[in-house]
């Protein structure tokens, strides 16, 4: 069998005598239990870790957020590839294992690579369940076209591009559990009608009773989505793709797509062709070993231990403890004894929480219950000898710590029973909060107890920001964040503010935007190292504010403001881009994306000169020569002899066009030439954060103009439209229309004017996809169409000054401004290498 | 045991702008020597252990460097990370009557 193992490990170093620990699964169990490990054991093993999703490892309660977009996908990764590679594990992303052997202990991958273990742990989590419906796969056994799971990221990627087809207005959510619910407020998000069809008697029929989830259903729909319940979906309807859904005994529902949220199936398919115990799941023991090999482990979702499955993340957090004490040694003794399950859980923005039993079981069992319907509340206990037994709550949280810990710990409970239910005066949050015992777990999607959260307080995070950021709790689903301010509170002894600095323009000086723009002016201050002496706590200096402080005094002063080069970043001291490699891109003008045999030959002579490694057209259209050392670019400018064409910085930076009018059949407004204006009066203008501009000649919209800071759109009859605060990098936003205007004077001056008071107006790094929506279109064209502030004579006078103080910065490559501005600031050779493509 | 203690003089402090750092190689040493507003001094490793990002581009204040690359801090005065990356190294270094940077090295 070894002979067939011609590259048997990837496993670096054959000399290296580590133990060698392989991870099937790199979904939130296995990453977690790595994680655990390495904190005990840094060098103990060598560890490879196979997951057949092609990414590293993300938060997948996270996935509902991403849904409905109030996340990106970018924002929920908990372990980046970067953390595989500094911590040496070697991850094979997008690999399916495909077997075990576990008397040779070897593991094969649908790659053909053959990996030995020392030591194997299997995490490979759970599959949606699809239950059989009819006309639920097409011919090839693939899902029909309109019909998706909702467990990975592939998976929402799919239904958010599925339900933001402009003709698909109607979505069903088949299950009216947990994922379901959140599907459901997700898909509504663009705009879909949204019906959810469960089997159950009530909503949630897993974790709480029917009274609890009529009062949920109510509070369901009144947020839009309607709700049948006892409802079986036996068919999906459409030949080439979903055209709705057959139930039985009710009448079909037309829809265009269908999310199937009915469960899922612990992923034991692999286990069990290996020749493993399965029963419901994986079998393992208090070691989370499995029963059949003691190198073979298992945690989260796919293991079955002590007859019980789990689908929630707080048990695999104890789980992969647990496993991680016993596989380091760090405690041999260390064993698992199960979770109870008490969720606490946000679901299409109601809060729930549940533990134990739903209702009453015996005679003696004691129940209150208290329902407020039109306010969505909704609270019962049972009590049992004098212990907490079960407990539902929705909609209000405010004393689920407390029955949590008296559900956990079976804590004596008050006399005054309406105390459980109620704050009555006492006992008061801090004092439930401060009953709670350390080891509680408060943020159950990032595992954080009370005592990590008292722990971050007393090393000094005084604000429940910074504690959030330290510990990374209240990250996940949101549904802690009351109790995380709660025990920030009391741990820092009620000193605790709402984190002030969340209004303030930088870190580094405490005061909002306007404040600090008014204390600049009435100072004069022109500078940023006297914005630091005069506004700064002990007039200190504070590295991270000094780019946003430098734009904004550029912006305030133009021509007279003092330009430090220590207060900006490395790019706008080398009006360059930094690349990965420590080399910097080139990006010469372009106007409007047009060029000419004389630009496009210098370019040619200056890349071959300079030896530039990669030459590259950017998405604004324009060329860019990347690789060129710090110490190079003076002459590489100097040779170019062309203008800057700022593909760095904070600024305006391009102005996409298309060949409108002048050479497109379809074409009904001089793109090109609009472009071209545009770019030449706003050049390097400075920003909050960077402005990427387009102009198109027909509403084809071939630049793209819908999704840009500002977007103009030739209309029939010689007129314009005008969108702002569009996006299409890591959020994608449609530009609102802000108004429709007759001649390029009239676009040349609204969007002069808007600019300007984006500039004043944003935070720092603020894009105009948030700052839009922040301020309002309404106020915004109120003031840049209307006038109805009588701002508009000031934005424009003071973008005028802006514009009279250009100076194109590649001119500096001449004299530089300071001594050694060029100079290489790198051995080379240390970075990673970046690939060279060389053009065939 | 110990190994000497080496002054060199890196030549004229001007050619480190106030507020900025430069990065000198001092025995095979790559060192980012820091000026700041102040007029004091510091030398640190030139090279991010992160990704090996050119410390000597960073932006300072009183009291730390950002790397460029990926914004990992680092104390200027001990070069140790204030972002959970490994340490810097970090060197004594000060101005002669000349108006020379004179770095105190070790070498082997
Ligand atoms: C949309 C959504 C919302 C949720 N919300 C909550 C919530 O609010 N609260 C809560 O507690 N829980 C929630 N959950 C459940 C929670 O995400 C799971 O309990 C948890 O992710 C289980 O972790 P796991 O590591 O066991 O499985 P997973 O995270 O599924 O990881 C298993 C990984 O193994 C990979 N894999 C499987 N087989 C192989 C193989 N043969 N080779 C290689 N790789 C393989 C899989 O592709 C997967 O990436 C939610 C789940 C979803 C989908
Ligand atoms: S946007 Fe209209 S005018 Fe411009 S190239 Fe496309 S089709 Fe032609
Ligand atoms: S290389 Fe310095 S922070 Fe990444």
């Amino acid at each position: 069998m070894t002979s067939t193992m011609e590259n048997p490990t990837g496993l670096g170093d054959p000399g290296d005598t580590r133990r060698r620990l392989v991870v099937i699964g790199n979904g939130m169990a296995g990453a977690r239990a790595v994680e655990e490990i390495l904190l005990r054991a840094r060098d103990q093993f060598q560890i490879t870790m196979f997951g057949d999703e092609p990414y590293g490892n993300y938060n997948r309660i996270m996935l509902s957020h991403v849904l409905s977009g109030e996340e990106s996908d970018k924002d929920i990764f908990l372990n980046s590839m970067e953390w595989y590679e500094e911590n040496r594990i070697d991850l094979h992303a997008g690999i399916r294992v495909t077997k075990i052997d576990r008397h040779a202990k070897l593991v094969f991958s649908d790659d053909g690579r053959i990996t030995p273990y020392d030591q194997l742990i299997i995490a490979t989590g759970s599959n949606s369940f699809m239950p059989s419906m009819e006309g639920l796969r097409m011919d090839d056994g693939s899902l029909k076209p309109g019909v998706f799971a909702f467990r990975t990221i592939d998976d929402t990627r799919g239904m958010v591009e599925y339900a933001t087809h402009e003709h698909h207005t109607r979505a069903v959510v088949i299950g009216g559990g947990l994922l379901g619910l959140e599907a459901a407020r997700g898909l509504q998000a663009y705009g879909l009608t949204v019906d959810v069809v469960h089997a159950g008697a009530h909503l949630m029929n897993a974790q709480v009773g029917p009274q609890a989830g009529e009062i949920l259903r109510q509070s369901v729909e009144k947020l839009g989505i309607f709700v049948h319940t006892k409802a079986r979906t036996t068919a999906i309807l459409g030949e080439e793709k979903v055209e709705g859904i057959w139930l039985l005994e009710k009448p079909q529902i037309p829809c265009d797509m269908v999310v199937v949220a009915a469960g899922i199936r612990p992923n034991v398919d692999l286990a069990v062709r290996s020749g493993f115990t399965v029963e419901r799941a994986i079998v393992v023991d208090d070691q989370m070993r499995t029963v059949d090999s003691d190198d073979v482990y298992a945690v989260g979702e796919c293991v079955q231990h002590r007859g019980e499955v789990y689908g929630l993340v707080a048990p695999l957090w104890e789980q992969a403890v647990v496993l991680a004490d016993h596989i380091t040694g760090a405690d041999p003794d260390a064993a698992y004894h199960g979770s109870r399950t008490a969720t606490k859980l946000k679901v299409a923005g109601v809060d729930v929480a549940s533990m134990g039993l739903q209702g009453p079981e015996r005679d003696t069992d004691e129940v209150l219950v208290f329902s407020e319907p039109k306010r969505g509340v909704f609270k019962s206990l049972v009590i049992r000898d004098e212990k907490l037994v079960g407990a539902t709550v929705l909609g209000d949280t405010s004393k689920v710590a407390f029955l949590m810990q008296a559900f956990d710990r079976g804590l004596p409970l008050p006399e005054e029973r309406l105390e459980m239910l109620f704050n009555l005066g006492t006992p008061t949050a801090e004092a439930s909060v401060e009953e709670l015992a350390d080891d509680t777990q408060v943020c159950n999607c990032n595992g954080v107890s009370k005592a990590a959260l008292v722990h971050a307080v007393e090393g000094g995070c005084k604000t429940v920001g910074a504690v959030m950021d330290k510990t990374r709790a209240g990250k996940g689903c949101g549904s802690c964040k009351t109790m995380v301010c709660q025990i920030v509170e009391w741990a820092a002894g009620g000193a605790v503010q709402e984190d002030p600095s969340a209004n303030w323009y930088v870190p580094g000086i405490p005061m909002d935007k306007p404040a600090l723009m008014l204390a600049i002016l009435q100072q004069e201050l022109k500078s940023v190292s006297s914005v630091f002496a005069a506004l700064a706590p002990d007039g200190a200096e504070e590295a991270k504010s000094k780019m946003g402080l430098a734009s904004l005094l550029k912006m305030m002063w133009a021509d007279d403001y003092i330009d430090e080069k220590d207060a900006k970043f490395i790019n706008d001291r080398v009006h360059a881009n930094i690349q990965k490699d420590g080399t910097f891109s080139v990006v010469p003008q372009m106007k409007g994306g047009v060029t000419s045999v004389e630009q496009l030959r210098r370019i040619a002579d200056v890349a071959e000169k300079h030896k530039i490694p990669m030459i590259k057209l950017t998405g604004g259209q324009r060329i860019d020569l990347l690789g060129v050392p710090k110490e190079d670019l003076p002459k590489v400018w100097a040779d170019l002899d062309m203008p800057s064409g700022y593909a760095y910085g904070k600024s305006f930076r391009t102005v996409k066009t298309c060949v409108g009018q002048e050479f497109c059949r379809f074409g009904v407004g001089d793109s090109t030439k609009l472009g071209i204006d545009i770019e030449s009066k706003f050049q390097g203008i400075e920003s909050p954060a960077k402005m990427k501009l387009a102009v198109t000649g027909c509403p084809r919209n071939c630049a793209e103009s819908l999704v840009k800071d500002v977007g103009m759109v030739a209309i029939e009859g010689g007129r314009w439209e005008i969108y702002i605060g569009g996006a299409a990098g890591a959020h994608i936003r449609k530009g609102d229309l802000l108004a429709t205007v007759d001649s390029h004077d009239e676009v040349m001056t609204l969007i002069g004017r808007f600019m300007q008071y984006y500039r004043e107006n944003a935070k720092w790094l603020e894009r105009t996809y948030s700052f839009v929506p922040r301020i309002g279109l309404e106020k915004i064209r109120g003031i840049v169409v209307d006038d109805t502030e009588g701002l508009a004579a000031g934005l424009d006078a003071r973008m005028a000054t802006s514009i009279a103080a250009y100076k194109d910065p590649w001119k500096e490559g001449a004299e530089p401004a300071t001594p050694g501005q060029f100079r290489t600031a790198l051995p080379l050779e240390v970075l990673p290498q970046v690939p060279i493509r060389v053009g065939s | 045991m110990s190994t000497p203690v080496v002054l060199t003089n890196l030549g004229p402090v001007d050619q480190i702008p106030f507020g900025e750092g430069r990065a000198f190689d001092v025995h095979g040493e790559q060192v980012a020597v820091f000026r700041l507003r102040s007029g004091a001094l510091h030398a640190v490793g030139a090279v991010c252990p992160h990704r090996g990002g050119p410390i000597a581009d960073g932006q300072i204040d009183g009291s730390v460097v950002v790397c460029p690359l990926h914004l990992n801090s680092f104390e200027l005065a001990t070069g140790c990370s204030r972002t959970g990356q490994p340490d810097l190294g970090s060197w004594p270094v000060s101005v002669d009557d000349d108006g020379d940077l004179i770095i105190q090295a070790r070498r082997a």
